[in-house]
């Protein structure tokens, strides 16, 4: 086989697919997203047709003329259709793009036109794919550096350009399991054998038969566990997650859970030994019911448990946490109220779909440290929670991530760490795990499924008198996030709305399903469903455009945030205040936004029988994530004149490590190229909790800013004493420092000068995360629903976000519409189905549905024009919260177009058609009518 | 994904070479899709050289092998369509698929059909179309089965162990009769959850009023259903009279997670309907779209 010109003689395995044959052979652009045909992130050129490899068999391809997108182009000359997704940055993560780039370059100007089509074979979890048209169409977002557009529009000010960007189009860049092939060959493999009941316990586990496998190197079971109780969900204080999981348990909990693992010279080898595996299973009564986990005589999920050692609230009733408050008194203002409404919505169990699935390998390094490199959104707090299960000394583990192919909070989890520790530690050589994506969707966590019941009063003016949120959360087998969720479910929700009367009962079931964690909004996305549904219930029902009643009631910039205390200085949110207001101007943006367009030229309603209606709703996220999240960076001048930036937090699509640049490049006075990145590796600084809570801005950009002050500090202090000027009169000019009236001097000079005296130029930095702001998004929806069919049309999708000043424009608008797209997906179609044993059914993408181009807007972003005193250079949060308003805005105008209301997700079309048709009374099958 | 369990590969188009754990393999887009866990060799049937599409008299074959690509190609010729207008609802009908265009490089209308999902679009447009496959048993016996019964339910056909789907062949008086398709899906280009493809038939030298409407529903039911109904009933009986014929088969409305029944059955006697109505105006001008 020809592969991107070098011949490779080596004879395929005959079940092999060409995507893992091309790897082994070095092509690591080419990627595993579902491995099943429908994502596309394997596409290559066979023959100069563009194929999906994962469902090429290799042999096919023996002989024949393979192209990936390392072959297509190199940064150096990168083929034209990489030049257009590196400037119109159609990327976040990047885990798709080389399949979109070959899928691209193969494209005839006939499908180029028609890229809904054309793409359809392409799935990006990240942009919304509106800088994907972008690439295709020829746009330029970004520029190297930023600033104007020289070549293109005149005044068009660019976006500065992500480091790494031109890897990433030409496949260079490496992620998770990217390893050069030399690497590749001395790691061996580790398969999981996965419960295949809810509940059950292992009697025994007879490996003679795997062992004898060839291959096999080892299979470890319950017996070779470390007896450590731990979470696999990460927080900055460990003792935030209950401790009820190991490494490997005896006891099932949930059908996916590991039961065993066989490590083997290949997966192939493993593969076989997992198969061998005989296992003696006691099967037990299991709890698939969350509202029946309660319930005396309910089985128990954890009742082995110690609920005061583990941190489980009551293990005897399946309670992993629960919140019962009241400010004011709740009955008596509802009593009072002159409306009333009462309603319950739910929310049903979400994947997150990263497209790089989990995966990491361990190996030892020369000096016999345990390394491992892993898809992690937090790889200190790995290094920190193996430290404490494999009883380690402090210095003899180091985590480190590649590009992280997406993340939504899946990452803020250890699923595969462990394992590979466990395995390495046992053999002494490198061992590998990557999850497929069927053990995504039954063996990590999902968004937590929940029902949230709503009770809303109002006067006869529209204000609000009272909010009930009274909600039940389904954390699955193990409580991963399962406390965190359901205080941060209940914080912003009812703080954005003023109410003289809030109570607030949420619990944190455990249940024999697949474990639910931390999910993009983590626990808002399904009470901001419900609180912003009730809201335009009750302002229908109050005779008010609902609009109106939500600005009436929403918090202002002087409001105390409320949740679970009438003194805030009492709650949680005691150190949130709202350092910047720009919840107003996303309200108006979004308002004129939607009378645009429907005055717009076609008012592109379609003709026929379409009803029309438009939908709003809003959110707000607190910037960073409660009880500590800390930054360190480190900021480095070098004697060649770049400079080096040290930070923990990672980079998975978040775009952090653009805005990091930055920052540095303006603060020093430094072009953007000049500041190189070094990032989420626990050898470079001391700590950082991680990417998670949107912080990478909030929280490292802070630890940036504080390093960067230090070094300007610091090199002041040696210009002053150098040329006798003072201090005061030094600032930060092109490039260098200069005394505003006397001499000036490079950055390279001063770190040639600090050099000689065998000093280096360099500063720390460190952000403990906080106080907190607050950031808002509003949503608005016009839509088309046609009564006969159930189809919707989003005619128009309009966010207006309050992000403070907005750091790299380009990468923020694709935070919103990759969070629309996110967020449109999980109301319109996604869905994790188990069958009545907890079994999740849907593996495969092609039966978990997410937004392809086809399926979503173009969402028109516009911004608040705020600036926060408390983030860096004034930005505030702006990842996860755009998730969070979008499927209320759409039931909300559903509603409008229809009269009919919606209370669950997914609302597909059948669904909506059955509402619509009067049919939705809980019927099911067939009925005639 | 790699089939790790597959130790042996194979060149053969001979059913009687077959074995337990072994499997056809055309394109291959389906198994290794799937992947599997008891299938340990690979009988590859595109290497037997066999013509994707023939013309023989008054009757068209094509072969299981035949990719979705150059059955796509050959539907969108002008002289195609021309001298077999009914073949204008093959385009539609593969881009039924969810799989891209990419895939359709190298999966097969003989895997299409051999898998046997209730949306298989390859199914539907030669069930509608009355096609007969062409298949291989053991011992060189040679059967020819109509499509609608070769697949029997979700996944399930009449193939026997070892059997291989050769060709099929669809006759020049459904080639010329005027066709039409409808397609429901819970998203835009995702998978079918209702296909229905109708057709003239009109009786040897009548006029087409006394001729006779054949439709065929997929995707909404667990195996094609067709049913052959007089061209002088309204779109409401037509409907109706699919209504019943789908509730006295067995599997009535298929259920799965890409529709509710409810829906499927009411997307389905809409496009009874709206079949109905077309095949007995007036000739549409416009290409059929599928969306």
């Amino acid at each position: 086989m020809r592969l991107d010109g070098h011949e490779v003689e080596e004879l395929p395995h005959p079940g092999q697919c060409l995507r893992t044959y091309v790897r082994e052979h070095g092509a690591t652009g080419v990627k595993k997203g579902c491995d099943a045909g429908d994502c596309g992130a394997c596409t290559v050129h066979l023959n100069g047709q563009a194929v999906h490899s994962c469902v090429i068999p290799a042999m096919r391809a023996v002989g024949q003329e393979v192209t990936t997108s390392a072959g297509l182009g190199s940064p150096g000359q990168p083929h034209p259709v990489q030049q257009a997704f590196a400037a119109a940055q159609g990327f976040q993560c990047g885990f798709c793009t080389s399949g979109m780039v070959m899928t691209a370059a193969a494209m005839t100007e006939e499908q180029r036109a028609d890229p809904e089509r054309s793409l359809k074979g392409n799935l990006c979890r990240c942009t919304g794919y509106c800088s994907i048209r972008d690439a295709l169409e020829g746009t330029v977002n970004t520029t190297p550096d930023g600033g104007p557009d020289a070549g293109g529009e005149c005044g068009r000010t660019m976006s500065a350009r992500a480091p790494g960007a031109e890897e990433v189009v030409t496949g260079r860049a490496r992620f998770t399991l990217d390893l050069p092939p030399g690497a590749q060959q001395a790691v061996a493999h580790l398969k999981v054998l996965r419960s295949p009941y809810a509940h059950a316990r292992i009697r025994s586990i007879d490996t003679t038969a795997a062992l004898e496998t060839p291959g096999v190197l080892t299979v470890l079971t319950w017996e070779d566990s470390p007896d450590v109780l731990f979470s696999t969900g990460q927080h900055e204080q460990r003792t935030d997650d209950p401790d009820d999981t190991r490494v490997l348990d005896r006891v099932m909990r949930f059908a996916g859970q590991r039961a065993a693992v066989v490590v083997g010279e290949t997966v192939r080898a493993a593969e076989a030994g997992v198969r061998a595996l005989v296992v003696d299973w006691e099967v037990l009564p299991d709890l698939q019911d969350p509202e029946a986990a309660r319930r005396p005589g309910t089985p128990l999920v954890h009742g082995d448990k110690d609920g005061g050692r583990a941190r489980i609230a009551d293990p005897a009733s399946n309670t992993v946490a629960e919140l019962h408050t009241e400010v004011g008194d709740v009955e008596a203002a509802l009593a009072a109220s002159a409306h009333v409404h009462d309603a319950v919505y739910t929310s049903p169990r979400t994947a997150h779909v990263t497209m790089e699935t989990h995966a990491s390998v361990a190996w030892f390094d020369d000096d016999g440290r345990l390394t491992i490199r892993t898809s992690s959104q937090v790889p200190f707090l790995t290094r920190r929670t193996l430290y404490h299960v494999f009883g380690l000394p402090k210095d003899r583990i180091r985590v480190v991530t590649g590009r992280v192919g997406g993340g939504f909070g899946s990452k803020q989890e250890i699923f595969t760490e462990d394992l590979v520790a466990l395995a390495a530690l046992r053999l002494r050589r490198p061992v590998q795990l990557e999850h497929t994506r069927g053990e995504q969707f039954t063996s990590t966590a999902t968004r937590h499924p929940m029902r949230v019941r709503v009770r809303l009063g109002c006067d006869a003016s529209g204000r609000l008198t009272a909010l009930h949120l009274d909600a039940l959360m389904n954390t699955g087998a193990y409580g991963n996030h399962g406390v965190g969720v359901m205080f941060h479910a209940v914080g912003e929700s009812t703080a954005m709305y003023r109410a003289p009367a809030k109570r607030i009962d949420i619990a944190s079931v455990y249940t024999h399903q697949v474990p639910s964690g931390a999910f993009r909004g983590y626990g808002l996305s399904q009470t901001v469903w419900a609180v912003e549904s009730a809201m335009d219930e009750l302002a229908r029902r109050a005779g008010l455009e609902p609009g109106r009643m939500r600005r009436l009631n929403a918090i202002g910039p002087d409001d105390p945030l409320v949740t679970t205390h009438a003194d805030p200085a009492r709650s949680s949110e005691r150190d949130v205040v709202i350092g910047s207001y720009g919840l107003d101007q996303c309200f108006d943006l979004v308002d004129a936004a939607l009378a645009r367009g429907r005055r717009g030229p076609e008012g592109n309603a379609p003709s026929g029988d379409w009803l029309l209606g438009e939908g709003t709703a809003f959110s707000a996220l607190n910037t960073i994530p409660p009880n500590g999240h800390r930054s360190d960076a480190r900021v480095t001048v070098r004697t060649d004149g770049t400079v080096g930036l040290k930070v923990g937090t990672a980079e998975f699509g978040n775009g952090t490590s653009t805005v990091l640049r930055d920052l540095v490049a303006a603060r020093l006075a430094v072009p953007p190229r000049a500041v190189i990145v070094s990032q989420s590796d626990t050898d470079l600084v001391e700590h950082d909790t991680g990417a998670y809570g949107s912080t990478g801005i909030t929280v490292a950009g802070r630890a940036v800013e504080e390093a960067c002050r230090n070094l300007l500090e610091q090199a002041q202090s040696i210009v002053a004493a150098r040329w006798g000027v003072h201090r005061s009169r030094l600032e930060v000019v092109d490039g260098g420092l200069s005394a505003w009236d006397g001499p000036s001097v490079t950055w390279s000079d001063l770190a040639r000068f600090h050099a000689a005296r065998e000093r280096e130029l360099s500063a720390t930095g460190t952000w403990r995360g906080t106080p907190r702001s607050v950031a808002f998004n509003v949503q608005g929806f016009r839509v088309a629903v046609h009564p006969g069919t159930g189809e919707l049309r989003i005619l128009q999708s309009v966010q207006a976000a309050d992000a403070g000043t907005v750091l790299n424009e380009h990468q923020c608008r694709g935070q919103i519409q990759g969070g629309v797209a996110q967020a449109l997906g999980a109301a319109l179609f996604e869905e994790v189905r188990l069958d009545p044993g907890g079994t999740v059914t849907t593996t495969i993408l092609r039966n978990y549905h997410i937004p392809a181009m086809g399926d979503v807007p173009q969402t028109e972003v516009y911004f608040a024009d705020t600036y926060d005193p408390l983030g860096p250079s004034g930005a505030k949060s702006m990842s996860e919260s755009p998730f969070d308003p979008v499927a209320p805005a759409l039931a909300n105008a559903i509603q409008d177009a229809t009269g009919v209301r919606l209370r669950s997700m997914p609302m597909r079309r059948d669904v909506l058609w059955e509402a619509l048709s009067g049919e939705a009374d809980g019927r099911r099958g067939c009925r005639q009518a | 994904m790699d089939m790790s369990a597959v130790t042996a590969w194979a060149e053969s188009t001979d059913p009687d070479d077959f074995r337990p754990a072994d499997a056809w393999l055309a394109g291959g887009t389906v198994l290794f899709s799937y992947g599997s866990d008891s299938i340990t060799r690979l009988l590859d049937i595109t290497t037997a050289g066999w013509p994707p599409i023939a013309l023989h008299d008054d009757e068209l074959e094509i072969a299981a092998t035949c990719t979705i690509a150059e059955l796509y190609e050959y539907c969108g010729r002008e002289e195609t369509i021309a001298a077999h207008p009914a073949l204008r609802i093959v385009r539609p009908a593969c881009e039924c698929f969810v799989a891209s265009w990419k895939i359709w490089h190298t999966s097969t209308v003989g895997g299409n059909v051999a898998t046997a999902l209730p949306a298989g679009p390859m199914t539907s447009w030669l069930a509608g179309l009355g096609a007969v496959a062409r298949i291989w048993e053991r011992g060189g016996v040679v059967r020819d089965i109509p499509v609608a019964d070769l697949v029997v339910g979700n996944g399930r056909t009449a193939l026997t162990p070892g059997a291989l789907i050769r060709s099929f062949h669809v006759a020049g008086v459904a080639l010329r009769s005027r066709a039409t398709l409808r397609r429901a899906s819970l998203t835009s280009r995702g998978r079918s959850a209702a296909l229905l493809v109708g057709r003239t038939a009109p009786a040897a030298g009548q006029a087409q009023a006394a001729g006779t409407i054949r439709l065929t529903l997929t995707a909404s039911t667990p195996r094609p259903l067709p049913l052959e109904l007089p061209a002088s009933l309204t779109p409401d009986e037509a409907a109706a009279a699919l209504d019943r014929e789908v509730r006295e088969s067995p599997g009535g409305w298929f259920e799965d997670l890409h529709g509710a029944p409810a829906w499927r059955r009411h997307m389905s006697l809409r496009f009874a309907r709206e079949i109905f109505a077309e095949l007995t105006g007036p000739a549409p001008a416009d290409p059929l779209e599928i969306t």
